[in-house]
């Protein structure tokens, strides 16, 4: 049965699902638990936003309170991985990428290519990416593009609780290492979500909306800023499709390359900074295999190539909003060689 | 309000719906209007079908206009005698218009849903209406309860009717055992078991036609009169590229091509309802389920025998372009009613060929 859940609920229920299922299944981090081992509550924050509240009491021993020493627990992950376990650890913020980085890039996504297809490293990292909430230049960043430009990394940015609970329980089922970017300003957004264990593939674009005179390619949060933008541009006339990738990496080039032979327009909207993001990643395969499908030039609509500002008024310019969707949209449709 | 007028109200098509847009007026300010004219056709978020009328008189006032979206339960026409004066049709029309407006609609009644357990497997259920006569409606392969949106309204009007999802479908326990006409034959007598339904009419819907006919053979004292809709299992030149595609597609680009198969009317396989065949078919277990009814539809399946224990009434509708199971397996049946412009989701395309199939009298 599809209830409505919150996107925290549906990463929650979709970790307590899989530990159910499977017993090789872990959850590790920095307060995962909160608390534990010293007095007072067990279980006392569920991870920094409580995504993972109630699955330490649920699952004795399997939910570990970590150093903060992100270098070591991401590798402890990682380790575990290759002798059978199944873990989730959660890197706190996405911003900390730094100080494991070896652990992922050097490490977990060379194994299978490096041990000669004999290593396999079923770890995923959960991780909170993007702006929104106050919390400044260190804790704000959309560093997608960086794990999605390294090899033997699979990326998932979740776009609804929907596909959070289904990509996350694929990520956990799936071999390799997965980089599960969850975004801070989502958790309180809610949506349909089946009861059910479900799994959504990698590599699979969601057609969100259907249209015929632009094409829309949103990553992660800004897929409902681009669903805004589509609405505000019907009532123009225009009618936008909106795909969502789902995965950054495998990217569904195919749905992508068919959707704008079909509209001639492309604008991608990407949270990230603008240069080696997935809007250029996106905006090049579009203009080398689909070029002569292209009416006007591509758009891109991305975060200014700075850091995230603290002050409230400048971050909010510098994420990208439904408006600035409009506009662009509006250049590729009204574009005059 | 006089109470000769009578509101025509926005109707609840299944579970998830909350409002409807009117797409087209059938009927005009001014018209004549009996019981079962169709009146409108209305949009939902799932598929286009045609309002008819529960009442009789001329058709006053048009509420709600072509294009407009209105919440379930909202008034969107008024049908009264010639000589209701015009001023009371005019207040009517008023208090509707301001109802629509504030959005403050009454919500409607929809099916009663919950579950029982049988054989070890849970089964959803939905049910409508509080008559007497008792009715089951059972959907085809990787289809669920809501597939009778059109069906299970009129129907409801003055009979108690369960649409079931079978075992692997719908809100049901992802499992079918060894998927045989047995098991879910077993599966629906225990659910008229559970719910203490000694005598109901049974309509099955292809896979699930040829599951009625087997509870029929099974528990003949238990089945009032079977309605076979597009029944499996009464000839062999199935299409089972068709049933292939379904139970393999993987995404809803590999999906899509093959739902255009199951209408007379192509564009009726919309995105929606292809989102959510495939929300089911991510659901674990689903892919199981679906390879195990495939060994069962392609076996081939043969119901004949099954058929000449059957002593209930039967009567039987086929979509003349059904394009999975072609309405020629309706020749070795009596009591078949071919319907022009409906193919195999004859349920969905012309529900009041079933409604009226299902009402005729017994022969």
């Amino acid at each position: 049965m599809a209830r409505t859940i919150s996107y925290r609920e549906a990463i929650n229920e979709a970790l307590a699902q899989e530990m159910e299922r499977d017993s090789s299944v872990i959850v590790m981090g920095e307060d995962n638990a909160g608390g534990a081992g010293s007095p007072g509550d067990d279980d006392a924050w569920g991870g920094v936003l409580g995504v993972t509240k109630g699955l330490y009491h649920r699952f004795p021993g399997r939910v570990l309170d970590t150093p903060i020493t992100e270098s070591a627990f991401i590798g402890a992950a990682i380790g575990a991985a290759t002798r059978g376990m199944r873990p989730v650890a959660e890197l706190m913020f996405i911003d900390f990428m730094g100080v494991c980085f070896d652990q992922i890039f050097n490490q977990a996504a060379k194994f299978r290519y490096m041990f000669g297809g004999k290593a396999e490293t079923p770890v995923v990292i959960r991780t909170m990416y993007g702006a929104g909430l106050r919390a400044a230049a260190q804790h704000s960043q959309a560093l997608y593009p960086v794990f999605t430009h390294i090899p033997g990394l699979k990326v998932v940015v979740p776009s609804s609780p929907y596909e959070a609970k289904g990509l996350l329980i694929q990520s956990i089922r799936d071999n390799d290492p997965v980089i599960f970017c969850e975004h801070k300003a989502m958790y309180d957004t809610s949506g349909e979500v089946p009861e059910d264990s479900y799994t959504i593939p990698f590599g699979e674009a969601n057609v969100v909306r259907d249209g015929d005179d632009v094409t829309i390619v949103a990553i992660g949060r800004m897929v409902s800023v681009a669903e805004q933008a589509a609405a505000e541009l019907a009532s123009a006339g225009v009618e936008a499709e909106i795909l969502d990738p789902r995965t950054t990496s495998p990217l569904d080039t195919d749905t992508i390359l068919e959707s704008v032979e079909n509209t001639g327009r492309l604008v991608v909207v990407d949270e990230s900074t603008p240069r080696c993001n997935l809007a250029t990643d996106i905006s090049a395969l579009v203009a080398k295999e689909a070029f002569g499908s292209l009416r006007a030039p591509i758009e891109m609509v991305t975060a200014p190539h700075t850091p995230v500002p603290f002050a409230d008024t400048l971050e909010d310019l510098y994420i990208p909003d439904p408006q600035r969707v409009v506009n662009a949209a509006k250049a590729v449709m009204e574009w005059k060689r | 309000m006089d109470e000769r007028i009578a509101k025509i109200v926005m109707p609840k098509w299944g579970l998830s719906m909350t409002s409807g847009k009117v797409t087209e007026w059938i009927a005009s300010e001014g018209d004549e209007i009996a019981d079962g004219d169709e009146l409108a056709d209305i949009d939902t978020d799932k598929i286009t079908g045609s309002l008819e009328a529960s009442d009789e008189g001329i058709l006053r006032r048009v509420i709600a206009e072509a294009g407009e979206d209105v919440p379930v339960g909202g008034t969107i026409a008024l049908i009264a005698p010639a000589d209701v004066p015009e001023e009371e049709i005019d207040e009517a029309a008023r208090l509707a218009r301001e109802e629509i407006d504030s959005g403050a609609v009454a919500e409607v009644a929809g099916p009663v849903t919950g579950t029982v357990q049988v054989d070890g497997r849970t089964l959803a259920y939905a049910t409508l209406g509080e008559g007497e006569e008792q009715v089951v409606l059972v959907h085809g392969y990787g289809g669920d309860k809501n597939s009778w949106l059109f069906v299970q309204e009129p129907l409801s009007e003055s009979r108690t009717v369960h649409a079931i999802d079978l075992p692997g479908h719908g809100e049901s326990t992802k499992d079918v055992g060894d998927g045989s006409l047995d098991t879910l034959a077993n599966a629906v007598l225990g659910f008229l078991a559970e719910k203490e339904i000694s005598r109901a009419h049974l309509v099955g819907h292809s896979l699930g036609g040829a599951v009625v006919v087997a509870v029929a053979a099974k528990a003949p004292a238990q089945v009032a009169s079977l309605t076979l809709v597009a029944p499996a299992g009464f000839g062999k030149d199935v299409n089972a590229e068709y049933l292939r595609g379904f139970a393999s597609a993987s995404s809803r680009r590999e999906l899509k091509p093959h739902l255009t198969a199951l209408f007379a009317d192509p564009s009726q396989a919309t995105r929606q309802l292809a989102d959510d065949l495939m929300k089911y078919k991510r659901l674990d277990g689903v892919d199981k389920v679906l390879n195990t009814l495939l060994d069962t539809l392609l076996a081939p399946l043969d119901v004949t025998d099954l058929m000449s224990k059957v002593d209930a009434p039967v009567r039987v509708v086929w979509g003349r372009q059904d394009a999975v199971l072609p309405a020629t397996h309706g020749e070795s049946l009596a009591n078949v009613r071919y319907v022009d412009g409906a193919g195999h989701m004859v349920h969905m395309e012309a529900p009041n060929s079933v409604v009226e199939a299902f009402t005729s009298p017994n022969e």
